[in-house]
């Protein structure tokens, strides 16, 4: 029972956190018991402290896109979804 | 296609030409190039470096250029945007869009570019004497896009 309903995604890591995690991503299978949003996952991460907590500090700007579509914090997260995350947009 | 990301360098004279080519209803044709500076924040730049999030990219500049044909009397948009490796004086974005007139053709290339440059997955890494910095987004583009 609990296997069925277990949220595994696939994280990306972009251009300076990329460097800061010295990751392209992983997958990553959120807390059983958790609400399994954006919110959820971004603690899961800080929790790991180090970069990852500096990095995702509360108040650093940081954006999150799933499966290719900008995300809001309390948005849910299906097994399977790819999650972006990464630093303000620079291109143009 | 009205949207492309590449390494290569490309002709804007080819792809204007291209994009009105036998188009009779255009009467405008306004474009923007972006271009890479040898100096940003005080420090010179020797070398930029052009990331982005293959797939997400392409997406979010489509939607721009359709949200762009929504607001604005315009008949198309290319996009043209490179990553990897630059230096100072190469291209990095194309915009081009014809219209009738020019007022919808001007508006509509600044609306592209405005929303390019804060929703666009592309991330800018310089190259300066001090070592390599991720350039940090303005606040003064958030309120360009913030204008339309």
């Amino acid at each position: 029972m609990r296997d069925s309903t277990a949220v595994t995604v696939r994280v990306v890591y972009l251009a300076r956190l990329r460097e800061a995690f010295a990751s392209a991503g992983e997958p990553l299978r959120l807390p059983d018991g958790s609400d399994s949003t954006v919110a959820a996952l971004l603690d899961t991460l800080r929790a790991r402290g180090g970069s990852f907590a500096s990095e995702l500090a509360p108040g650093r700007a940081v954006r999150v896109a799933v499966n290719h579509e900008m995300a809001r914090p309390s948005d849910s997260l299906r097994d399977g979804d790819e999650v972006a995350i990464f630093p303000p947009v620079t291109g143009g | 296609m009205s949207v492309r990301v590449q390494t290569a360098d490309f002709d804007a004279g080819a792809e204007i030409a291209r994009l009105r080519a036998g188009d009779a209803r255009v009467g405008a044709v306004a474009a923007f190039i972006g271009t890479v500076r040898d100096v940003n924040d005080d420090a010179a730049v020797a070398r930029l470096t052009l990331e982005h999030y293959p797939g997400m990219t392409e997406k979010s500049l489509e939607a721009i250029v359709a949200e762009a044909k929504e607001r604005f009397d315009i008949y198309d948009v290319l996009v043209v945007h490179r990553v990897g490796e630059l230096r100072p004086t190469d291209q990095i974005v194309l915009v081009a869009v014809t219209s009738a007139h020019r007022g919808e053709a001007f508006d509509a290339c600044r609306f592209v570019m405005d929303y390019l440059k804060t929703r666009a997955p592309f991330w800018k890494k310089e190259r300066t004497p001090e070592g390599e910095r991720w350039v940090e987004a303005r606040a003064s583009d958030d309120e360009a896009a913030a204008r339309w």
